[in-house]
């Protein structure tokens, strides 16, 4: 009876043990599952097309290119490859303006009368493009579907524009999502790094123990402080003091994002980067001073180069704290999803604009299945992090022992 | 040779007083963090703020229903996540030998640690509110909120475990203990000191997090209790985001805005103390 208890606890344990493993796999299944629904689908309106002239000598039109046009940043067809004719653009509603209203009496989206008027339409308007219902349109003579290019992991990954809900063609264009990702981060960094050292060699080397017994607490304190809150000191004090300071219009942008990433990721960065300094052997250290060399010296040739890669692994974790953060960088950055040019712009990261905008997307939308997308490409960031400063401190174990 | 010896020396203070600055630097804004939100935030804290419902558009009365939301949040995450967090670091310390197989798991707690929060509500959203079809629930936050403090369960416990001395176990396998009898009754209750302290610190993560609650259980405004595990709940920190950003009138919710902010807080704060408490005296009791 005892035995068989043991064996079951020792079940219940090795099952325990694979609880993480098979975590991290569902993410993996559950996120590219619904991520994957984004790509080989058409970004036109469901149940839309678009139409052109028989003669129209463009074949096919990118998701970018069609917007622009609605957008009448493009008006000739030359810009896409055409002919040297205007675009005129046509909907459903300017029906009335070809037609009297009397000829329209009982058409509806289904019906065979209204494929025709659209033809009688193309066919004297050489230049058109025509954003109309999908209908029978065997019957017509004159006009030709176009063909929008369907989303690809490519125009995902290089598309400059994101509007997941613009009709009547959606943009998902990660790359300014991305960039902001990157740009905030990485300034977040810079500002948090000289702190994060700084404090590392003086709680590892410089401070008296005592000090050093009252930097810890405050260290675990910062990263315990939940990322509302420092999104809400952000919003309340460092939004208005960028603002005046640099003189802009609004408060929120990327710089000030960046600096409430700094102060949550220096925890990190200093707990990360002390224990680096910390495994500097004895040896090498006395060896030093017994050359004459003074303690900063020791500090500055000795025990950072010596812990260089434990300190390239602080910053990399760093930088993962910063790429993943949600709430405080939603709150400051002013999310504005266009490509940033300096850090005094609004910006919009990935992981804000997964929160921002979950809340509104339809389950199993073309928007739902980007947003989940936007997540995997966060993961694979993330994982490419953990795994490099997995290799890094593998590595580091290893010459340690040698 | 003399000019050069007070060079280094100079070279070191300037060295060694620009470190003491910059660490002074990072106490003052940790104190700045904590006086700005208490100052503004001790005039709004009363008995009525904390057990009262939100009125007015939440612009007066109190944050209960919030309040009661992160705790069955936290009591739910915290009721899977620690028994198996802990199950997990026993098995990774105990029982498995240091191969290919270990390494693979230990690599993926790893992962899951840095995986961020907003990846795991989406992963919650798809997996236990769609798929599983729990909806927006009580139930489905407490699981993904557990999921997110899993890693941190596990490697205390596996860090805990580490440090009790090999000795104990013979000792116990000498006098003829079974390895589960000498887990339990020898090494956990070693060991306990420190996994409390990652089970209290995990509390203070899971009450605070945001982004994993967005999509699987917070309620943005829902002024009565929760009545069963598939309810909706408002939460803490969700509640503070909503004040600060969205409320029907930012003004007038400021200062709402400002105690939830304390209220969260001093929570994390009694939590860390409380972190520190036990791991002393339950380690002085030991000794």
């Amino acid at each position: 009876m005892k035995k068989i208890t043991e064996k079951l606890l020792e079940g219940l344990l090795t099952l325990s043990g694979m609880v993480s493993a098979l975590t991290v796999l569902l993410i993996v299944f559950f996120l590219f599952r619904e991520g994957i629904g984004l790509f080989g689908k058409s970004p036109t309106e469901e149940g839309f097309t678009i139409a052109v002239h028989q003669s129209n000598p463009v074949q096919s039109l990118t998701a970018e290119q069609v917007k622009h046009i609605f957008d009448q940043k493009i008006t000739r067809w030359e810009t896409v490859g055409g002919n040297t004719d205007s675009i005129i653009l046509f909907r459903l509603d300017d029906l009335f303006n070809y037609f009297p209203e009397e000829e329209l009496i009982g058409i509806d989206t289904s019906n065979a009368l209204l494929a025709q008027k659209i033809d009688a339409i193309i066919a004297r308007t050489p230049g058109i493009l025509a954003y109309i219902p999908q209908l029978d349109m065997t019957a017509a003579t004159q006009s030709r579907l176009i063909k929008t290019e369907d989303i690809n992991i490519f125009s995902f990954l290089s598309g400059r524009e994101w509007f997941p809900t613009s009709t009547p063609i959606a943009q998902f264009g990660v790359l300014p999502l991305l960039l902001g990702t990157l740009w905030v981060s990485f300034i977040a960094i810079l500002i948090a790094l000289p702190f994060g050292l700084a404090t590392a060699i003086y709680m590892a080397e410089v401070a008296n123990p005592k000090i050093r017994g009252m930097l810890k607490p405050v260290i675990e304190l910062l990263a315990g402080i939940p990322s509302v809150v420092y999104g809400f000191f952000g919003l309340i004090v460092l939004v208005p003091m960028v603002q005046k300071l640099f003189n802009l219009p609004v408060g929120e942008t990327g710089l000030t994002g960046s600096m409430v990433l700094a102060i949550m990721a220096l925890p990190t960065i200093i707990t990360v980067a002390e224990d680096a300094l910390r495994s500097t052997p004895r040896s090498l250290k006395e060896a030093s001073l017994a050359l004459g060399a003074s303690h900063w010296q020791t500090i500055y040739r000795v025990m950072i180069p010596h812990a260089s890669s434990g300190i390239t692994a602080a910053v990399i974790l760093g930088i993962g704290r910063a790429v993943g953060e949600t709430m405080a960088v939603l709150m400051v950055t002013g999310n504005a999803a266009v490509i940033p040019h300096s850090a005094l712009e609004p910006m919009r990261t990935i992981p804000a604009t997964i929160a921002a905008e979950l809340g509104e997307a339809a389950k199993g939308s073309l928007h739902y299945d980007a947003l989940f997308a936007l997540g995997c490409i966060l993961f694979l960031i993330t994982l490419t992090i953990n795994i490099t400063v997995a290799y890094i401190s593998k590595k580091r174990k290893r010459n340690r022992l040698r | 040779m003399i000019h050069q010896r007070t060079k280094k020396k100079i070279t070191q203070a300037i060295a060694f007083n620009l470190f003491r600055v910059l660490s002074a630097i990072l106490v003052l804004i940790l104190v700045a963090i904590l006086s700005f939100i208490l100052v503004r935030g001790i005039a709004v804290v009363n008995w009525e703020f904390i057990s009262a419902m939100p009125k007015e558009g939440m612009t007066q009365g109190g944050i209960l229903p919030a309040l009661v939301g992160t705790l069955c949040l936290v009591a739910g995450s915290m009721l899977f996540a620690f028994p198996v967090g802990v199950m997990s670091g026993i098995y990774m310390n105990e029982f498995v030998k240091d191969n290919w197989f270990k390494r693979f798991i230990k690599l993926m707690t790893d992962n899951l640690a840095g995986v961020p929060s907003i990846v795991f509500g989406l992963f919650g959203m798809s997996l236990f509110v769609n798929t599983l079809g729990f909806g927006d629930s009580i139930l489905a936050g407490s699981l993904t909120l557990g999921l997110l403090a899993l890693p941190v369960i596990i490697r205390t416990t596996e860090e805990s475990l580490k440090t009790v001395d090999k000795s104990y176990r013979e000792g116990s396998y000498a006098l003829g203990a079974t390895k589960i009898q000498t887990i339990r009754r020898v090494v956990l209750p070693m060991a306990l000191p420190n996994i409390l302290t990652g089970f209290i610190l995990s509390i203070g993560r899971v009450s605070g997090e945001t982004a994993p609650i967005l999509f699987t259980v917070a309620a943005y405004f829902l002024p009565k209790l929760p009545s069963g595990i598939f309810d909706q709940v408002m939460a803490l920190p969700y509640h503070l985001y909503v004040l600060s950003t969205s409320g029907t009138d930012m003004e007038a919710s400021r200062s709402m805005a400002y105690g939830t902010a304390l209220v969260l807080i001093v929570l994390v704060l009694l939590l860390n103390m409380i972190a520190h408490y036990t791991r002393s005296a339950l380690n002085k009791k030991l000794k």
